[in-house]
Parts: structure tokens; sequence; C-alpha cells
């Protein structure tokens, strides 16, 4: 059996839901990590307060990117089932924009694992996003 | 020098008014000085930027060929 048919990569407009969550359950899998990453309220140095996150990918290389990442995550832990979605387009504040889930054997791997993809998704996979503020004014982020 | 097309995201994107342009080019670092000249005002987030050849990241000395897929990656911020 190929393990990797089991990994979940997307990249979609629509809020992530329970469901994608849990598509890493598995009767191997004694531990999940589930990771969402998301938009925080901010307010601006001068006092405007953010309204929302847009985020834009270049699908094509960061769908290549997230196989990539789960290929090497395969390679240093056990891991048994694996989601990575990311958002595009506008999210509101408090919503997920990114939700990892690793399923592996036993809990720290899942942790470990987890925790790498998305240190590593937000270092280099080609998604951006764009500050939107009550003024209607946007600013993209490039750290 | 092979006219290539380089597609552009974010603020590089939004400097330049459009999803792609045109450059005269051999090498990455080619496609990134001509970028740099037809956007002075993206200049700095050029030089900041990595670029994608067939969607992987590709070091300044890459030479490209007329079917490549070149792409400007301005420092990402997903997650």
């Amino acid at each position: 059996m190929d393990l990797k048919n089991s990994d979940h990569i997307l990249i979609s407009a629509p809020p992530i839901s329970p469901i994608d969550m849990m598509d890493v359950s598995d009767a191997t899998a004694g531990g999940i990590a589930i990771f969402l990453g998301c938009t925080r309220a901010e307010t601006h140095t001068d006092g405007r307060k953010l309204v929302a996150l847009d985020y834009e990918a270049y699908e094509e290389m960061a769908l290549k990117q997230m196989h990539d990442l789960a290929v090497a995550a395969r390679e240093k832990w056990p891991i048994v089932k694996l989601v990575m979605l990311h958002r595009v387009g506008r999210v509101g504040l408090g919503e997920p924009s990114v939700l990892i889930a690793v399923s592996t054997p036993h809990r720290g791997e899942a942790f470990d694992a987890c925790r790498w993809l998305i240190d590593t998704l937000k270092k280099d996979v080609a998604v951006w996003k764009k500050e939107v503020w009550e003024d209607d004014s946007a600013t993209w982020v490039h750290r | 020098m092979l006219r290539i097309k380089v597609k552009l995201f974010a603020t590089i994107r939004d400097a330049a008014g459009v999803n792609a342009v045109e450059v005269d080019a051999h090498t990455v670092a080619d496609a990134a000085r001509a970028l740099s000249q037809q956007f002075p005002a993206a200049a700095q987030l050029i030089a900041r930027s990595r670029f994608a050849v067939n969607q992987s990241f590709a070091p300044a000395e890459t030479m490209l060929g007329e079917h490549d897929e070149v792409a400007v990656i301005p420092p990402v911020s997903g997650g």
C-alpha cells in the first residue's frame, strides 16, 4: 500500500472544516497532532484596525512544495496520514487559514512532524498574505 | 537573448500592474536585473526575492530555456 495516497494536500478558498482535521484518524495511529493557523486581530501603529487577510498562492508551485514537504516529513517520522490545507482569498479574523494534521503511532512524533511542517511551510511555500485595514487600504506582508 | 515570460505575485505584481511580463534573459540573474530596470519601484523587493524555475527555487546562475516557467517569489507570508 502506498501511504502517500492518504495525504490530503489542498489549496482552496472554502473555510476549513472539522472533517478535514479528522481525515488523519487511523487504527494504527495512537497520536494525532492538529495545528490551525488563524488570522489574528491587529491594530496598526496609527490606530487602524485589521479587518481581514487576503491570501494569494502561486498554486502550482505551492502544491508541489507541500507535496515535497509531505515526502520529507515521511522520511523523518513514521506518519500514518497527513493533511495540509491552505486557504486562498479572504479569511476573516479568528478564522483558520492553514491546517496541518498528522497521525503517527505515538504522540511525540505527531507533535514534532506537525511543528516541522508548519514551520517549513511558513518559510518556503509560495503563499502571500495581504492585510486589509478598516479604511480599505491593504498591505502585502513580505517578511 | 531569449524572451522569457516571468510570473509576478503580491507586491511585485501590484507594482507592475500585470500577472506576468516578458524579459530578455539567459539566466535567472539576467531576468532579475531586467525586472528591476523595468520596475524600479519594486527593485528593492526584487533584490530580496527568490526566483522559481518550473516551480522550484532556482539560484541566480540558472540557465533559462524558452519553455521554462519562471516566477519571482518575494518573501513568502503564508500560514
